[in-house]
């Protein structure tokens, strides 16, 4: 019997050694330890043995017992891993093909470089203010301080839709408008179209885009238009910029300012984009005009405050190196996809 | 303005700066540098040569073999200019020698003869076409006006060592339009002392009395009326450095008159014009208005046309100039001329420019009194030119000044606030520094308490009030001196909700695939036919731009359908394959026609695409997720079958309540034929401002289902015409609260299905929120769905 169960352990081992697949190591399973198995067959047989001898016997039962199984368990391990491993050859695939994706759209480059603007001003504790692209000759220029006779008024500069009516050449009529229905202290910014009769060309277009900003209080200064527009330099073009601000006239400013900025792309060493000076001009500021503050019921004497505004469509140029403005209004899908 | 330095450094002692400090210095005070160009600098081995012998080219007409001494030596030189002669002293490049423009000259042979060198002409030594002297050939040499050294660098003689700035004058600053202006502002930005010229006259002889007589009809238009009179003049070339002078401030010499006139307007500001008295009737000069409709001939030839706006010079009987802006050709000083009148008058600044615009008629004159001038260098100017005059020994000066000056203009006393300045600038600048800067602007100050009593020279037009001694002070100070501080004060950014809606929009189309656009709010009255909008339709109220540059950006827009559909033909023609974009922009309702007052401005989101697998769903689709994201719920799509911009079968208008929020639909082929699209095209248009007020953004959380639902599938054959929304209505109305959803999955024509009907199939999710639903609870509610819509729709469930 010994020698039996022996030999039924050698061919187990050896044909669970050689099995191909699961089903086979299952079929051995059955085939050895099943209810009709041969091992299950020989137990049958241990009620003929002597008392003394059944013990011995059932622990050899046991040993081969154990021994079966655990080979069946090593090679159904062993065979899990390879059916796996040949299934994960098997699934090979080309990864450099393309991936799939739904086409997301792509906002206009004016509006993101706006919403760079505005989240820096927002920052600061601006608010948004908006107001209507046809404006009244008096909210455009006679508010603002500008002269009767000044050259920006004629029908060659200024679209005009009756004698008092026009398409506003700024958006600064929004601060007149702020001005009138809002005591300060004020903090706006007012981006918008604008529109002037230029004929389109590559730097040039009959409708285009600004962002002004106004700041009223008491006890404004120059210092902190300075201030608020070198952050804002430094905010949407990098720590390192430097501002410059020159003297300038605006009828509106008094004094008046043209900032430089420098150039964020040599980094003021002179190249391409700044025209070699090292130097962009980007903004127009200055201390509202006690005229103007005036005109729009605040008393000059107890506030004072601030204006600037800069071109977008140059901004947005500039920062994405578009060097043509006609580009930003023809719309071709391939352009505003590239923002 | 352009400015030679050499010219500048006669009245402000300059020469310890190089070019930098000086821009740089002069940039940040306020007198904005265009450019700096350095004259000489490419101007290389050019020196003074003299004609010693023309002789003709052995083998070329039209070529001379030329003996031009240079000092040195004497160069053989081939040439093919007309007007040269023996004796002549003209420029000449060395071989080796470099033009203006970069161009090398070598010696080398012309039809076999040897050429060393070359003569030059204006155009060679850089000299711009129209500053070349009158008296120099066009595209001759340029002849030198009397013997030079031979050899001599021609740097020297034509003033070409030096450097011309072009500054940026800003129109409150027509002072600054003169060397004299130009150096005041010098020497002030570097504390330098001003040396203003030294102005006499030493012999006059005869009185002017004798001579002409002055009368001023219109006190208005005319502030002052000056008149020298100069006997005896010889008209002929001005010396060449005045000439260099000129050129080099961008003014073409003329004769030694016409020069000095226009000289002293650039050195002084102040326009002269110079008449010859032969030519004025009765000796007289009246300043006096124009009658409508007369016309009068410029000095240019042009016969003008004029009204009784116009201020003009008359004698006793004939008109000799418009005022300010140009002589008359019938009194211009000519090679004949003996005895001048000069002028040097102050005209209404306003007259002037009017005048100027409406003539279509600019010169350095008009340009000047346009901007206004101080009346009160008229003298000084006049006498300045008999200055020249008499030094240059062309004319003898008649005694006695005719000086008529009816508005006459005092010097501005002003009271300021130190302490206001601090205020504004931010500074804490000492009375005394203030003082110090605007003693270097030539003010007097008196201080009187805590005040100061400032008086302003009369060339300053530009400061008027308080505030002007603030730009003054700050930047003679500095910009750049001031301190960098943010202002105090607490106030909060913020975005308001119309901007946060407009935002989220525009998130949610890019989600959705959508390009933002922009495109401008003027457009062509053509727009409208083209869209086929009918004649009577409201859209066609536009508010109308009387100066438009085209008639394509003629009217405001009332819809921006033409926009969006302008662009989607332009990417389809240029061959993007599909092109999906929207814009949010404002159209133009006028309250009135005409206009009277402002427009309404009204929000509009439009919404267009094209491509493969885009359809009608596609764009509703598109409408459908932002409407979600809004919050908007309770709107229908009712199908639109007038709107003669789409397709009859293909358009929808989107209603909420009694709002219709706007259209969609597939455009109609006329309107793509009229935009040269052959492709079909999605467009739709809502109206912002109403989306604007029923969008809702608050979210509020439901509760997740917590019993398992059951879904059951039907397919409906219903008659072509009926509408899905009608099937859908029914299963929700009979949905007796455990319909949680009707999820539409197919539409089937075809075989098996009869000709003009429809299979369309369903998913009804049937879902109870408190308990597990029975089978049988289900389809007692699901069957009575199906006897309903067999009943109303006369559907049949599909087998």
């Amino acid at each position: 019997m010994k020698e039996q169960l022996q030999k039924i352990r050698n061919s187990a081992e050896n044909e669970i050694q050689s099995a191909q697949s699961m089903q086979e190591l299952e079929e051995l399973r059955i085939q050895y330890l099943g209810k009709k198995g041969e091992l299950t067959a020989l137990l049958r047989g241990m009620k003929d043995l002597s008392a003394e001898q059944r013990p011995l016997v059932g622990k050899i039962v046991n040993d081969v017992r154990e021994a079966i199984e655990g080979a069946l368990d090593t090679a159904k391990k062993e065979m899990k891993q390879k059916e796996k491993n040949s299934r994960l050859a098997r699934e090979t695939i080309d990864v450099t093909m393309p991936g799939k994706a739904k086409d997301l759209g792509h906002k206009h480059p004016l509006t993101l470089a706006l919403d760079e603007i505005k989240d820096i001003f927002m920052g600061m504790g601006f608010k948004i203010a908006e107001g209507p692209e046809v404006e009244t000759v008096y909210h455009n220029f006679d508010a603002l301080n500008a002269p009767k006779n000044h050259p920006s008024r004629d029908l060659t500069d200024t679209f005009y839709i009756t004698e008092d009516i026009l398409l506003r050449t700024q958006t600064s009529p929004v601060q007149v408008r702020t001005m009138k229905k809002n005591k300060p202290p004020i903090k706006i910014i007012s981006p918008g179209r604008c529109f002037r009769s230029d004929a389109l060309d590559a730097t040039h277009s009959p409708m285009f885009h600004q962002v002004e900003g106004l700041v009223i209080d008491k006890g404004i200064t120059m210092a902190d238009l300075k201030g608020t527009l070198d952050l804002f330099a430094k905010q949407l073009f990098g720590i390192g910029t430097k501002t410059k601000f020159r003297p300038h006239h605006f009828p509106f400013t008094e004094p008046s300012a043209e900032v430089d900025v420098t150039c964020f792309k040599c980094e003021g060493k002179g190249c391409r984009v700044c025209k070699g000076s090292g130097w962009i001009e980007i903004l127009g500021c200055g201390m509202v005009h006690p005229n103007v503050l005036a005109e729009c019921g605040i008393d000059p004497e107890e506030y004072s405050g601030f204006a600037f505004g800069m071109g977008l469509d140059r901004v947005t140029m500039l920062k994405y190196e578009i060097q043509d403005i006609r580009l930003l209004f023809e719309n071709d899908m391939r352009f505003i996809k590239q923002f | 303005m352009f400015v030679p330095v050499e010219w500048l450094k006669q009245y402000v002692d300059i020469d310890g700066l190089d070019m930098d400090t000086l821009r740089d210095n002069m940039i940040m005070s306020g007198s904005n540098i265009e450019t700096v160009e350095d004259l000489g600098e490419r101007i290389n081995k050019i020196v003074v040569g003299k004609i010693l012998e023309i002789e003709n080219h052995p083998d070329a007409k039209k070529l001379v073999v030329t003996q031009v001494d240079v000092g040195e030596e004497v160069l053989q030189i081939v040439t093919g200019a007309e007007n040269i002669k023996v004796g002549q002293y003209i420029p000449v490049i060395l071989n080796g020698g470099r033009l203006p423009d970069g161009t090398k000259i070598k010696s080398g042979k012309l039809r076999g003869v040897l050429s060393n060198g070359m003569m030059c002409s204006g155009e060679e030594l850089g000299i711009a076409d129209k500053v070349l002297p009158i008296h120099q050939a066009k595209d001759g040499i340029y002849i030198l006006d009397q013997a030079y050294p031979l050899g001599t660098d021609i740097k020297e003689i034509l003033g070409l060592n030096d450097h011309i700035i072009e500054f940026e004058i800003t129109p409150n600053r027509p002072d600054c339009l003169s060397i004299l202006g130009m150096a005041r502002e010098t020497s002030a930005t570097f504390n330098i002392p001003l040396k203003a010229p030294q102005i006499n006259v030493q012999e006059e002889v005869d009185m002017i009395a004798d001579y002409a007589a002055i009368d001023i009809e219109d006190n208005e238009l005319c502030n002052r009326y000056v008149a020298r009179v100069i006997k005896d003049v010889e008209i002929k070339p001005s010396p060449q450095w005045m000439q260099n002078r000129l050129m080099k401030a961008g003014m073409r010499p003329i004769n030694n008159i016409v020069d000095i006139t226009n000289y002293v307007m650039l050195e002084l500001g102040q326009p002269l014009h110079a008449f010859d008295l032969s030519t004025l009737e009765g000796n007289k000069i009246i300043v006096k208005r124009a009658k409508d409709r007369e016309t009068f001939t410029t000095l240019d030839e042009v016969e003008r046309k004029l009204d009784s706006s116009m201020l003009m010079i008359a004698d006793s009987e004939k008109y000799v100039a418009i005022a300010g802006v140009m002589g008359g050709l019938n009194s211009e000083v000519t090679k004949e001329t003996k005895t001048i009148l000069l002028e040097a008058a102050s005209f209404s600044a306003n007259s002037v420019r009017a005048t100027s615009k409406k003539l279509g008629l600019r010169s350095e004159a008009s340009a000047r009194f346009e901007k206004g001038i101080d009346p009160n260098i008229a003298i000084m100017a006049a006498n300045r030119a008999c200055q020249l005059i008499e030094e240059l020994e062309v004319g003898k000066i008649v005694g006695g000044v005719m000086d008529l000056y009816p508005n006459r203009a005092d010097e501005k006393v002003i009271e300021i606030r130190p302490k206001r300045m601090n205020d504004l600038l931010g500074t804490s600048l000492s009375n005394e520094e203030m003082i110090g800067i605007l003693k270097r602007l030539e003010m007097k100050v008196i201080p009187k308490e805590d005040k100061f009593m400032v008086n302003v020279p009369t060339f300053r037009l530009d400061i008027t009030q308080e505030i002007d001694f603030v730009e003054e002070i700050a930047r003679i100070y500095g910009f750049n001196n001031l301190g960098m501080t943010l202002p105090k004060g607490n106030s909060q950014g913020a975005k308001t909700n119309g901007q946060i809606i407009e935002e989220i929009t525009k998130i949610n189309l890019n989600a959705s695939g959508l390009n933002e656009i922009q495109t401008y709010s003027f457009i062509s009255p053509k727009t409208f036919d083209m869209l086929c909008i009918p004649e009577d339709s409201f859209m066609r109220n536009v508010v109308k731009l009387i100066n438009p540059l085209g008639e394509e950006n003629s009217i405001m827009r009332t819809t921006l359908m033409g926009n969006m559909l302008e662009v989607l033909g332009r990417n389809y023609n240029r061959n993007v394959e599909c092109a999906k974009a929207f814009e949010i922009g404002n159209t133009f309702i006028p309250k009135s026609i005409p206009v009277e007052a402002l427009p309404i401005e009204k929000k509009v989101l439009t919404l267009g695409m094209y491509g493969k697998e885009i359809d009608f769903y596609g764009l509703k689709g598109v409408v459908q997720k932002l409407f979600e994201k809004l919050g908007i719920e309770g709107y229908e799509y009712i199908p639109e079958k007038n709107h003669k911009s789409f397709h009859p079968g293909r358009c929808a208008s989107i209603v909420y309540g009694n709002h219709t929020l706007g259209v969609i639909g597939e455009v109609h082929p006329d309107v793509l034929e009229n935009h040269d699209i052959d492709t079909r095209i999605y467009v739709g248009e809502l109206d912002f401002n109403i989306l604007l007020q029923i969008t809702r953004l608050d979210k509020f959380y439901q509760e997740l289902p917590k019993y398992p639902a059951i879904t059951r599938d039907i397919a409906v054959v219903v008659k072509d015409e009926i509408y899905v929304k009608q099937i859908e209505d029914i299963a929700r109305e009979n949905g007796e609260k455990i319909l949680e959803s009707v999820k539409l999955f197919d539409v089937y024509k075809g075989k098996q299905i009869e000709e003009g009907y429809k299979s369309v199939a369903y998913s009804l999710v049937y879902r109870a929120k408190d308990r597990t639903l029975t089978d049988e609870e289900v389809t007692k509610v699901h069957e009575n769905i199906v006897k309903v819509l067999e009943e109303k729709l006369g559907g049949s469930l599909r087998e």
